[in-house]
């Protein structure tokens, strides 16, 4: 088969081929390389009942809820990065309105141990957590077991455990891929691979589609490879608010003005209605913000020093 | 770091008190874990006063962070560009925190107990609170997995210091072994308030207060706290912030006052 057939689509193509109502989708990246704009392309083809996970819900997390994807979400963090809370949240769960969340609750690394266990077909995966929280008896899937091996001193040990996690599709973002998949990140790598080996169906955004030896020359740097992609969206600036290492920095002054925008419902249905739905895709939101608005956020260079990785003469 | 003239000296706010005390609690130690905020305010002034080997680990797994501005989130570019190593979140939560390299572990919370577990979760029900918190995050690892943890609370109020929790996202290590399991860590050693210090040995110790602030009395403290708070034999009055440690943070940690607010 040719691994290259057909992986290289637009995000239109990706989201209506991989992203189906009732599913489990994955969005990850950790605060940098948030998949911002393949949040948007789920709002405008106006899928429903979702189930996403996403250790830090927040602002496109909140945008999805708004736009009534989401039934079910899982997660580790609810809030507006350190910039205050997300509104259309706090009204699913506070006060189920305008209708009821399905919440999920784990801390970071029990998230983290059910990206592990999924990306690696277990059926469990324990963690020095949770013992005497309250977040167990709020949630069933995190339990207790006695290990099968005495601890130093001989006597039992009890461990909590998490199960793993396999969404139907993860979507991540990325700095570069080239047209097999081969991706490679740099920066906060976060929990990116184990989510995308998790899943059933992987999806790649891109800032930059680059030829294959732009990857091989520094292998090193592939996080995600070929083997386990199976789409490559070309989506420049497609992380913003958040932010990609060396191509442009975070909107920290969208992030602060989310809070005022979501705690008002009707703020924020208006701004769903301009920025997504007023929009056909990513090429056209990044035009509405503006040139003079991109270089406010441009950054400059800090290059990494060469490695040589030898060469068999 | 770039530098401005100080303003005007002006009076103390909470935020540069609490700052100048936390980073005071860090004198001596080496790898500490922070969130942002007032802990990397904290680690900062430490680098740069009592702590200046100080390893500041950050969430998002930067180790070793040297920023060239002040961050305003833990994943922030700033942090990433010259740091020492950028961790996958596997290596990070599981080799560094679990793995047991982190010494002190910064954390705040909506709710403290006198065991020093945090709520962070909701107040009110958890399944239909009357306010959603943005839960846990890494705070249940810190805990469950630094050597010892420090608090800084903004608030000193009967509310936020709780006889009982709302919820209990964070348990420290007396939870941990009513629970059968043993812990790792000391869990909560110190806490840092608007109105003093208070410090508790490890498993079976409750908080106490060892500290207040000049013009604190007290009888002002234990009313703030939601339960019969104990005090030590002595209690020591903290020195207030330096002109030193005040220049330092206002024109050096956070000239634009991201945090000192």
């Amino acid at each position: 088969m040719d691994r290259t057939a057909g992986k290289v689509m637009s995000m239109r193509e990706a989201v209506a081929a991989f992203v189906r109502d009732g599913d489990t989708v994955s969005l990850e990246g950790f605060t940098h390389l948030v998949p911002t704009a393949a949040g948007h392309e789920i709002i405008r083809q106006g899928r429903r009942d979702l189930t996403v996970v996403r250790m830090t819900a927040d602002i496109v997390v909140d945008q999805m809820l708004a736009a009534g994807c989401v039934t079910r979400l899982v997660s580790s963090f609810v809030g507006n990065s350190s910039a205050g809370s997300l509104g259309e949240l706090r009204r699913r769960i506070e006060h189920a309105d305008p209708e009821p969340l399905a919440y999920e609750e784990y801390s970071h690394y029990g998230m983290v141990c059910r990206y592990i266990a999924g990306a690696q077909r277990l059926p469990f995966h324990p963690l020095r957590s949770y013992a005497g929280s309250d977040l167990p008896g709020v949630n069933p899937g995190i339990r207790k077991v006695t290990s099968p091996y005495p601890a130093a001193d001989g006597t039992a040990e009890e461990i909590y455990v998490v199960p793993p996690v396999n969404p139907d599709v993860t979507i991540i973002h990325a700095q570069r891929a080239d047209r097999r998949g081969n991706t490679q990140i740099w920066g906060l790598t976060g929990i990116q691979a184990e989510a995308v080996y998790a899943a059933e169906k992987a999806v790649v955004v891109v800032e930059e589609l680059v030829a294959d030896e732009v990857v091989r020359a520094d292998p090193n740097r592939t996080v995600v490879p070929a083997h386990a992609v199976d789409a490559v969206v070309v989506c420049p600036r497609g992380a913003h608010p958040s932010f990609a290492q060396g191509y442009y920095d975070r909107d920290n002054a969208f992030y602060r003005s989310w809070s005022a925008i979501s705690k008002n419902p009707v703020r924020l249905r208006e701004w769903l209605a301009e920025w997504v739905y007023g929009t056909a895709d990513h090429a056209e939101y990044v035009a509405k913000l503006g040139e003079e608005f991109w270089a406010s956020l441009a950054v400059g260079e800090a290059l990494s020093g060469p490695v040589n990785y030898g060469r068999r003469l | 770091m770039s530098r401005e003239r100080t303003e005007s000296a002006g009076a103390v706010t909470v935020s540069e008190l609490l700052s100048v005390v936390a980073a005071r609690e860090l004198t001596g130690q080496r790898a500490v874990f922070a969130g942002i905020g007032l802990p990397t305010l904290a680690a900062e002034l430490a680098r740069l006063t009592v702590a200046p080997e100080i390893e500041v680990v950050y969430e998002s797994g930067v180790c070793g962070a040297h920023p060239s501005h002040l961050p305003e989130t833990i994943a922030d570019a700033v942090l990433i560009t010259g740091a020492e190593a950028v961790l996958s979140m596997p290596a990070l939560f599981g080799s560094v925190l679990q793995g047991g390299r982190i010494d002190v572990g910064f954390l705040g919370a909506a709710q403290i107990d006198r065991w020093g577990s945090l709520n962070t979760s909701v107040i009110g029900e958890w399944e239909r609170p009357a306010v959603r918190l943005p839960g846990s995050g890494g705070a249940v690892e810190v805990m469950a997995n630094a050597r010892e943890v420090f608090v800084v609370m903004r608030r000193h109020t009967p509310r936020s210091f709780a006889a009982a929790l709302d919820f209990c996202t964070t348990p420290g290590p007396d939870r941990a072994l009513a629970d059968g399991i043993r812990p790792l860590g000391a869990g909560v050693t110190r806490v840092v308030t608007e109105l003093g210090v208070l410090a508790r040995d490890g498993v079976g110790d409750e908080l106490r207060l060892v500290a207040v602030h000049p013009g604190v009395t007290v009888r002002q403290v234990r009313a703030a706290t939601g339960w019969e708070l104990k005090v030590a034999d002595t209690v020591a009055t903290v020195d207030p912030p330096t002109d030193a440690e005040l220049r330092l943070l206002r024109d050096d940690v956070d000239p634009h006052r991201v945090y000192l607010r």
